[in-house]
């Protein structure tokens, strides 16, 4: 009941800030950010609480109330370590995003966060919920409020990007549709019980052309979203144009439900077909890495720049995943909730520049240190997160997810180690084009951070650290899902050997 | 346990001093400041004398975990200190020259706005420093590394306004991560084979592991020659070290003299099993030290500034130690390390005292005379240039390259060519050091003197002057004193250096030879600058190609703008619109043509389709009727 | 009573669908066009009846008893849109009103 109430608090509270806003806004924000964090202070409290627990066999939380009984449709939730490290994310980068909109969004203050809090609530969803159909459920939930949060409160050029987002991840999610509901009538002809059961359909036996079909309309919703070269495309127009609250949750969750995906239902339910596609995967990451880097150095938005560094580093994602094994999954789920901050974090940096000096253009800024050394301060322990430095969340994951990786393939580890070079190169020019230099005329036109701003970015500055040094509250919780995804793929490789042995 | 369990002191005093001036640096007076900089050094300096002397009493090695950092499957490093004879050498380096830098510094930076952000990186930097030589794994050994890494880049960039201290500091931080990014490869290697990443349990499993000579482990010690080659500046990622110079000098005397650069050699020194499993790449590391030593020694004698005319030299020493590497001359190394340090951080902070003193003139050609109007910093800076340049019997530098020197030559490991590239390099040194010091201090004084350094200067210059002869003498030649403190008291650590039989005969040969090289250069450096006004300026005329390539490093800095920044930023600026997102929007177009293409036929005429109508009832009346 | 032959009955109803069509086509005013539509629609109810007769159906006259009231109806929103478009546009032509072209 738990993380139903999760969802439904976000959703109420969604509703009924849109309806106060009619009176009071800044009623409607203080309901919205009461919200999230009711739900960020309740999952913090069930992973203190239950964190002796995390090395048991069943899940922590689990839910399950038949709804449509006829097509085998239930209401399922349920959350073990890796969901609840997300759900926490969720909450928190949730709470962020209404806190830096406080100033920033002016207009349609209600409507605004009810699609806010219904984002989040979809998100949320996506993380909890094993029952394939109210997944899907939840991945559109979370697709179209994001929808009109770019195209309403976006910048200069909203509806593109708006669009462009709707589309790929439309069109992926369809496929994923399909995917659901081919495996659902596959197995239903097979045992003749048809549902859309997490668990009943982890049993289906699916032949290994029809699995291969199957797994990439999975693959295809999540690749896009994660998102992976080639399907990147429509992240760095949404990112860019979204307004802040909308870049920090894009960024921070939207992109990691595409990882959850893969980690959640692609492996464990088509482990043959996963170990098939692993190297081509493993090369898209490691193109993605490179591309992505590449990319970011080049481009002169701050927002874009970002944004393309979230391609670099989901890339990371990519290359751990198909690495199967133990260090670059946890490496994974460490890279999910460290880019989730730093990511956040710099495009808060960039919501709060923006606020000051109306431009996200690098070319114009310049020399802001001096008045501003704070905002400095912070972006330059984001920059070097995101550049990987020892000490910072970023580092544990990226070191984890390339020594994993090395086991697999040690001609792609070496490339994407040289993303860590590029790395370098984009985010030393982050500091350079915005911190250093002569000052620019707009220079004068900075103030440093409100306490505002720093209610939002001193934690996340803190958090950042604290699992650079103390990661291992993460790999706990996250140890057992971790270790199951990988069992059942272990399971399959030796199965396959085992029939080739037998018949050679 | 004794005085050795607080260990963990000493690294977290420089920290807890950052993270206050990081937190409140701002709202605080200058005096403060400087207390918490320079006191938090200080007490980590004492802490380290007392657990020394706690050391001496009872030489082990020490295991201090603080925390499990990560247990993930066989990955399980923690925050461990350990400390051994090797790693405390380098912390008392580190904390006493650190503590001395500070208190110069606070002089010395005294009129700047960003005094709280200075120490506040400096007391990182030190931090970070011990705990990469006082790491037990080699994860946290990269932390610190990486942590050394971002001060040193903050600190070049300490003067931000100006762009080209801004370049300087990319430079600098992005080519010793080409380095460390080799070295994280090898730590994957070395993961991948002892599933653990614990310098013990690697250097124990080694020889057991790996053959001698094995490819896997050249492979390996070839990947930690990268990063440590990235970090003390030798060859191929030289080219880094000059440009550093735009930092205060305070850095360049601690970061980039005598703490941070030594990093290479100490990881070399301390995975030295390693290293003596796979004879290719200890040959490759001499090599390199070898060749770097000479290169950058021939810069030193073309530079102008005077900062640029020390790094060269700190690069040039730094092939030394890396030349004792390779040959098996582990203490040699760490010997000409720890003298290196002293002698080259008073160099800094003279050369600190001078360019204050002159309105921040760096040019050599433009000081001149110096030696009566500033006599400390003329004596201290002797001494230093004295060390430097190896004066025999009386200096620290002597004795430790004397040792390199030998063991070049008689180790078994040794060659004579690598000899000779080092006793070039003696000459060569010996050369440049006679012209600097001859150019700075003597003849005319081209510019005024504004400015004479007080106390907090002039201490730390005496204190280090005195050390850079004194500490020679904890470890002199065989023949002459029976007096090997520090390779004994590295032998539990190091492997003694092994030199071939019936060779030791000749050892007094090869120290007057090396004596005599020295004294020629310094003749001939007193002959070109001094004795004979001009000289040097003809021979820049004769081969200014030579000259021009010697100035420039040896056109380093070209070949790389050529071969890697050149074609990355090219790609970077040609796909700066995406080149995929292309793919999209060609989609796209062929939608909207298709749209523009069929929506023309809607073009609100009624009558046409009407026909539209027809015509299509016609056709299906037609297919009616045919089929 | 001599009957009339089917064919003859058919072939009217055919002249006339034709008539009306060609009308609709070539008129740009969209009175006549209304009107002409009106007489294709007697077309196929002359058919029907013909068709009805031939037979011995009701069904024929059935279908024209619809066809009749669905005129009237449609002669009635036909007349009102006209009368709009004529206040709109000042003009009965059908080619000024195309701006509904894609």
């Amino acid at each position: 009941m738990t993380l139903i109430a999760f969802i439904g608090i976000l959703m109420a509270g969604g509703l009924l800030a849109w309806i106060i806003a009619r009176w009071n806004e800044t009623l409607s924000r203080w309901i919205a950010l009461t919200v999230v964090l009711i739900d960020l202070m309740w999952s913090v409290a069930i992973l203190v609480s239950r964190r002796p627990d995390f090395s048991g066999t069943d899940w922590l939380i689990r839910f399950d109330y038949p709804w449509i009984g006829r097509f085998g449709i239930g209401i399922s939730v349920a959350a073990d370590g890796l969901s609840l490290v997300l759900l926490i994310l969720t909450f928190f980068l949730g709470a962020v995003s209404v806190v830096v909109s406080w100033r920033e969004i002016r207009d349609r203050v209600g409507f605004f966060h009810f699609n806010l809090l219904w984002v989040l609530a979809g998100i949320a969803g996506v993380f909890v919920v094993i029952d394939l159909f109210l997944f899907y459920f939840f991945w559109e939930v979370m697709l179209i409020p994001m929808y009109f949060l770019i195209g309403t409160w976006g910048h200069e050029n909203r509806r593109y990007a708006a669009v462009k987002f709707f589309i790929f991840t439309q069109a992926s999610g369809l496929m994923m549709l399909l995917s659901i509901l081919g495996l659902y009538f596959i197995h239903g002809i097979n045992t003749g019980t048809y549902t859309f059961d997490y668990f009943e359909l982890l049993t289906a036996t699916v032949g290994t052309t029809a699995g291969r079909w199957l797994m990439l309309g999975f693959l295809a919703a999540f690749i896009v979203k994660l998102p992976v070269v080639p399907f990147h495309s429509w992240l760095p127009d949404a990112h860019s144009q979204a307004p802040t609250a909308g870049s920090v949750i894009l960024a921070g969750l939207l992109l990691k439900t595409g990882a959850y995906g893969i980690l959640r239902f692609v492996l464990p339910l088509f482990p043959d077909a996963s170990r098939e596609l692993a190297s081509i995967a493993m090369t898209l990451g490691v193109a993605g890495i490179l591309y992505g880097a590449l990319l970011a150095y080049g481009q002169t938005d701050f927002k874009r720049l970002v944004a393309y560094t979230s391609v670099s580093h989901m890339g990371f994602v990519m290359l751990g995943i198909f690495s199967f094994n133990e260090l670059a999954f946890q490496g994974v789920v460490m890279q999910l909730v460290a880019h989730g901050l730093s990511t956040g974090a710099l495009f808060v940096i960039a919501g709060a520049l923006y606020e000051r000096i109306h431009t996200r253009d690098l070319s114009l800024m310049g020399g802001f240190w001096t008045g501003t050394p704070f905002i400095g301060f912070i972006t330059l322990v984001f920059v070097m997160a995101s550049l990987g430095l020892p000490g910072l969340a970023n580092f544990i994951a990226e070191f984890l997810i390339l020594n994993g990786a090395w086991q697999a393939s040690h001609a792609l580890t070496v490339a994407g180690a040289m993303g860590l070079i590029l790395a370098m190169a984009y985010s030393l020019r982050i500091m350079r084009k915005i911190f250093f230099g002569p000052a620019s005329d707009m220079a004068s036109r900075m103030s440093d951070l409100t306490l505002r701003e720093k209610v939002v970015l001193v934690p996340m500055t803190l958090l950042v650290i604290f699992l650079g040094l103390f990661p291992q509250h993460v790999f706990n919780a996250s140890e057992k899902t971790v270790k199951d995804i990988l069992g059942v793929v272990m399971r399959s490789q030796a199965d396959a050997i085992q029939n080739a042995n037998e018949n050679p | 346990m004794n005085a050795v369990q607080y260990l963990w002191l000493v690294p977290l005093l420089p920290l807890l001093g950052a993270v206050l001036l990081i937190v409140a640096g701002r709202n605080m007076s200058k005096p403060i400041i400087a207390s918490i900089g320079a006191g938090s050094v200080g007490l980590s300096a004492l802490t380290v004398i007392v657990i020394g002397v706690a050391f001496l009493s009872n030489p082990d090695v020490y295991e201090i975990s603080v925390w499990q950092w990560i247990a993930v499957g066989n990955l399980t490093p923690s925050i461990e200190l350990h400390l051994d004879a090797l790693s405390l050498m380098f912390i008392f380096v580190i904390t006493f020259v650190g503590f001395l830098i500070h208190l110069y510094s606070v002089e010395f930076m005294g009129e700047d706005s960003g005094y709280a952000r200075f120490f506040a990186c400096l007391n990182l930097f030190v931090c970070s420093m011990l705990l990469l030589v006082l790491a037990g794994n080699l994860v946290l050994l990269y932390l610190g590394w990486e942590g050394v890494g971002l001060c040193s880049y903050l600190l070049i960039g300490f003067w931000y306004e100006d762009p080209k201290n801004g370049y300087a500091a990319r430079k600098a931080f992005i080519i010793t991560r080409v380095g460390d990014t080799a070295m994280l490869i090898g730590l994957f290697l070395l993961f991948a084979t002892f599933n653990s990443l614990d310098i013990e349990t690697i250097l124990s499993a080694a020889p057991s592991r790996w053959e001698q000579g094995s490819s896997i482990a050249t492979v390996a010690a070839l990947l930690l020659l990268g990063g440590a080659a990235g970090k003390s500046a030798q060859l191929p990622l030289q080219n880094w070290l000059p440009d550093a110079m735009a930092g205060p000098t305070p850095v360049s005397a601690l970061i980039h003299a005598a703490t941070m650069v030594t990093a290479g050699v100490y990881l070399i020194a301390r995975m030295n099993v390693l290293f003596e499993l796979s004879p290719v790449a200890m040959t490759t590391v001499g090599v390199v030290g070898a060749v770097t030593l000479l290169i950058a020694g021939f810069s030193a004698m073309t530079q102008t500034d005077l900062k640029r005319v020390l790094a060269y030299s700190t690069i040039s020493q730094i092939g030394y130690m890396f030349l004792a590497l390779g040959v098996g001359a582990w203490s040699a190394a760490i010997f000409h390390f720890f003298t290196h340090a002293f002698f080259k951080a008073l160099l800094f902070l003279g050369a600190g005292a001078i360019i204050e003193a002159l309105h921040h003139e760096h040019n050599i050609f433009r000081m001149g005379g110096l030696r009566k109007q500033l006599p400390i910093v003329f004596i201290t800076f002797l001494a230093g240039a004295a060390s430097l340049a190896a004066l025999p019997l009386v200096t620290s530098g002597f004795y430790s390259k004397d040792m390199i020197l030998w063991y070049a030559w008689a180790g078994e490991k040794g060659s004579g060519l690598l000899f000779i590239a080092g006793l070039v390099g003696a000459l060569v040194t010996a050369l440049y050091t006679t012209r600097l010091v001859i150019v700075t201090f003597f003849g005319y004084a081209n510019t005024r003197v504004s400015k004479r350094p007080g106390w907090r200067m002039t201490m730390p210059l005496g204190v280090l002057a005195a050390l850079s002869v004194v500490v020679g003498f904890l470890e002199v030649p065989h023949n002459f004193w029976h007096a090997q403190l520090i390779s004994g008291f590295l032998g539990g650590v190091l492997p003694a250096a092994v030199i071939d039989s019936g060779i030791e005969a000749y050892e007094w040969a090869l120290q007057l030879l090396a004596a005599v090289v020295t004294l020629g250069g310094i003749f001939i450096g007193y002959f070109v600058y001094m004795a004979t006004p001009g000289l040097h300026e003809l021979v820049k005329k004769k081969f200014p190609t030579l000259h021009q390539l010697m100035y420039d490093g040896w056109g380093f800095d070209a070949l790389y703008t050529l071969l890697f920044v050149k074609p990355v930023t090219w790609l970077a600026r040609a796909s700066r619109g995406d080149v995929i997102d292309g793919i999209y929007t060609g989609i796209a177009w062929v939608a909207i043509a298709a749209n523009r293409a069929i929506a023309t036929t809607q073009n609100g005429v009624m009558r046409w389709y009407v026909l539209g109508i027809v015509v299509g009832a016609l056709l299906i009346i037609t297919l009616g009727i045919l089929v | 009573m001599n009957a009339i032959p089917i064919e003859y009955g058919l072939i009217l109803a055919g002249i006339l669908f034709m008539l009306g069509m060609v009308s609709v086509l070539i008129r740009r005013n969209i009175i006549f066009m209304l009107i002409s539509v009106e007489i294709m629609l007697n077309a196929a109810g002359l058919a029907f009846i013909v068709a009805g007769s031939k037979w011995t159906q009701a069904d024929g006259q059935i279908m024209f008893i619809f066809i009749l009231t669905m005129a009237a109806a449609e002669v009635s929103v036909g007349l009102a849109l006209i009368l709009q478009i004529y206040h709109q546009l000042k003009t009965l032509d059908t080619d000024a009103a195309n701006r509904m072209k894609g």
